[in-house]
């Protein structure tokens, strides 16, 4: 007879069993968790590591002086004709006043080479244009240093490699040194980052444009997406007959929301460029592609959240006397409503990561203005990631890395947001 | 209470706009109309160019310059020298860009497609020089290869000798294979997608250049230019020569990474990055600026831009940026454009363009 007992040899070996599965799977989900977690700090290691620096950036103080002679030979204060007086001229003779000991040409060009030639020319030249009674002062004014000595005083560059093999001379690095024990070269809190538009110059681009773009973008997907999204959803689960043809539309719902996204890319291209005709690089175009791109997973949170809401609220309501739209919309839809929500934030972080649908309909530009309408050409923060990640200079590989963290920080915002959001609303019921 | 009246609001109406199925299309339809008219306002306004991938950083810059110069807003896009003729040439109405920027010259088929679509006059720009490079890891050997080196290296097939053009499967491995003087280390070479203008200046110039170099497929050429160029242009799929994405950046790091590897790619990358990289030596001349400028190295490539004639009175500032871009400033020795890596064009020739870009005079093929 075999020995049915809890505390036989045979069932305590089961029971040993079922708990060296039981830890054995702890085990998995722990090192499971680990590596994701070990992935993620690698990320943000890696990305805040290049990154951070890019937060602060060498700037000169220098006093230039604007004299009408070169500025204005004809005497004119007209803003339209300054603007393309030679401003180079009055940033060279403020730096060969810097060292006036140098008299060789090239040494004079590499010494003008400190400082930022077009954003020093382009500050004097905005200054002036605003205000075109400077002529003829003196004035301390605060330029951003070249994108190679701000490399170098920040160590990128390497002062040990062979003169030859770096952007930076020996006589630029003494100069760089001697002005910085004068205190005319100051490392500064990076303001031209978050405040400037694109810019070819490193020392000089920022990601003002790039977001108020995300953003423009951002609200049009919403504004669309939303309503529509949410829509679809209470009518396919509560009004709509089921029959094979709503199956049809579920199953391609399900479908799009798998879909690439630069199909989206090509279809915004097709309709709203070739077919409606409208501009390219538009926001309003962006916005809409995008609606398509998040639409469906909209709906999809939203299903599940009216899903989830328990089947004896709405009978409770329509044994009550309520009809079923009443039911549906003043007792379902607000216990839905977390979900729907949770859904969307997600849905619309997901779409401010998007590049690829964006590079069709021609959001992968420079452009240098900050737009001011869903109408005016503007680009995106991942496109703009994506711009200086391929460019040449040295300076844009800590920019790139900043631009990122921004683009995180805005994710990780957004995300968090979604999660109090629910956490607040499931509260007050 | 508030969250629940922007729910039922939004859901309310967008239900409501599910209901009425006819209306909403003829709404969206006048929106779009109404949009349409504004946004043409907006941006007809502005300078619209395209194209290239490689002239990109070098219109950007200048586009800088003269938006802080005159005002005039100008959007550049990167769209990839192909992309960009085919945007270009869709037609001559507002929407369509006014420039579009070429690492290589205007295919026939390409300007065929802009007369068939009435886009009128177009006048073609030369700004500059273009070095391309084979670089490998700063601390690896110095190459020293001749253009057949290039060509024995990568063609995907070979002639059986210099006089006998029986194609044979490459069957190299190592370079020293090749030329005796080449390090006794293995092929591997990463360069630009078949999609990239480098790639097409690339096996122009240096896999032609190699080929010709052998007798029989010089014969070969004159007899027959199609399987000349056929030959030439295919590159070996066995792993040896690896397309790699188009970000230059990262096939840096991959040649610092792998010493042994050599990568193609535009010169202002080796420029910038001296102290990681070098180029290899191509018949006894190494890619510097000097040497690309005065024609000494042999894969350099001429870069374009297109202007569409009808649009100068169209597009206020167009002929003005176009005048910048040739300008001595920009263009020239010492001007801002060298300073990010463009060789200059010959002073002669630079007079030359600028005097195409004053009197507007359309080329043709």
């Amino acid at each position: 007879m075999t020995d049915t007992s809890f505390t036989s040899e045979a069932a305590l070996k089961r029971l040993k069993k079922r708990r060296g599965k039981e830890w054995r799977f702890r085990i998995w989900g722990r090192a499971a968790i680990g590596f994701a977690l070990a992935a993620l700090a690698w990320l943000l290691i890696s990305i805040v590591g290049t990154g951070y620096t890019a937060f602060q950036q060498n700037f000169m103080t220098l006093e230039f002086e604007l004299s009408e002679s070169v500025l204005a030979p004809d005497g004119t204060r007209d803003p339209e004709k300054l603007r393309g007086a030679n401003y180079r001229r009055i940033v060279q003779t403020t730096m060969y006043e810097l060292f006036p000991e140098v008299t060789d040409r090239k040494a004079k060009q590499e010494l003008f080479g400190l400082t930022s030639a077009s954003g020093a020319t382009n500050k004097l030249r905005q200054m002036v244009y605003n205000n075109p009674e400077l002529i003829g002062q003196t004035i301390n004014v605060t330029v951003p240093a070249s994108d190679q000595i701000d490399q170098l005083l920040k160590g990128y560059i390497k002062r040990d490699t062979d003169e030859s093999r770096r952007k930076v001379s020996d006589q630029q690095i003494a100069w760089a040194d001697t002005l910085k024990e004068r205190g005319v070269i100051k490392k500064k809190f990076n303001r031209i980052l978050f405040m400037n538009p694109d810019s070819r110059d490193p020392e000089l681009a920022g990601i003002a444009s790039a977001v108020i773009g995300s953003v423009m973008i951002l609200v049009v997907a919403f504004v669309l997406a939303f309503p529509i999204g949410v829509g679809a959803a209470i009518y396919l689960d509560e009004f709509a007959p089921k029959n094979k043809f709503t199956d049809f539309i579920e199953i391609n719902i399900n479908n799009l929301a798998a879909v690439p996204s630069i199909v989206f890319g090509l279809l915004g291209l097709a309709v709203f460029l070739n077919f409606m005709g409208m501009p390219r690089s538009i926001p309003l175009v962006g916005g809409m592609v995008l609606a398509l791109r998040v639409f469906p997973t909209i709906t999809i949170a939203t299903r599940s959240a009216l899903q989830g809401v328990s089947p004896s609220i709405v009978d409770g309501a329509l044994s009550l006397g309520a009809s079923h739209t009443q039911a549906v919309f003043q007792q379902k839809l607000p216990l839905a409503g977390p979900g729907i929500l949770t859904g969307s934030i997600i849905g619309m972080a997901q779409a401010l990561g998007e590049t690829a649908p964006l590079l069709m309909i021609g959001m992968v530009a420079f452009v240098t203005e900050v737009p001011n309408s869903i109408t005016e050409p503007a680009t995106a923060l991942p496109v703009q990631i994506f711009l200086w990640s391929d460019s040449a200079e040295r300076a844009w590989a800590e920019r790139t890395s900043a631009a990122i963290i921004v683009l995180l920080v805005v994710l990780i915002t957004m995300n968090g947001f979604a999660i109090w959001l629910r956490n607040r609303l499931e509260q007050r019921r | 209470m508030i969250m629940k009246t922007l729910i039922l609001g939004t859901a309310s109406a967008a239900f409501l706009m599910a209901c009425g199925g006819g209306d909403t299309a003829a709404v969206k339809e006048k929106t779009s109309e109404a949009v349409n008219e504004t946004a043409e306002k907006m941006t007809g306004g502005d300078i619209r160019v395209v194209g290239s991938s490689t002239v990109y950083p070098f219109s950007t810059k200048v586009a800088q310059e003269f938006k802080n110069k005159t005002g005039y807003n100008v959007v550049v896009e990167s769209t990839g020298s192909g992309g960009g003729h085919k945007l270009f040439c869709s037609g001559a109405d507002a929407t369509t860009p006014d420039i579009t920027n070429s690492s290589r010259r205007q295919k026939k088929s390409e300007f065929d497609n802009c007369v068939k679509n009435n886009v009128g006059d177009v006048v073609e720009v030369k700004i500059g020089f273009d070095g391309i490079v084979l670089a490998n890891a700063v601390d690896a050997a110095v190459m020293n290869m001749s253009l057949k080196d290039v060509y024995m290296a990568f063609a995907k097939e070979i002639p059986t000798s210099d006089t006998d053009c029986t194609m044979q499967e490459n069957p190299y491995t190592m370079w020293s294979e090749i030329n005796p003087e080449l390090p006794s280390v293995k092929i591997e070479a990463y360069g630009p997608p078949p999609t990239s203008g480098t790639r097409d200046a690339f096996v122009e110039i240096a896999m032609e250049g190699g080929a010709k170099s052998v007798a029989c497929m010089a014969e070969l050429l004159k007899a027959d230019k199609k399987a000349f160029a056929n030959n030439a242009h295919t590159l070996r799929e066995d792993g040896k020569w690896i397309d790699a994405g188009e970000n230059d950046n990262a096939l840096v790091q991959t040649l610092v990474n792998t010493p042994t590897a050599v990568g193609v790619f535009g010169y202002s990358f080796l420029d910038q990055n001296a102290d990681k990289i070098k180029g290899a030596n191509i018949d006894g001349t190494a890619p510097e600026f000097e040497n690309i400028a005065a024609g000494d190295y042999h894969v350099a490539r001429s870069l374009y831009f297109y202007i569409k004639k009808s649009h100068v009175d169209m597009t206020p500032g167009l002929q003005e940026f176009a005048l910048e871009f040739t300008s001595d400033a920009a263009v020239g020795p010492g001007g801002y454009l060298e300073e990010i890596g463009l060789v200059p064009l010959p002073d002669a020739d630079r007079a030359a363009v600028r005097a195409t870009v004053e009197n507007m005079t359309p080329y043709s093929q």
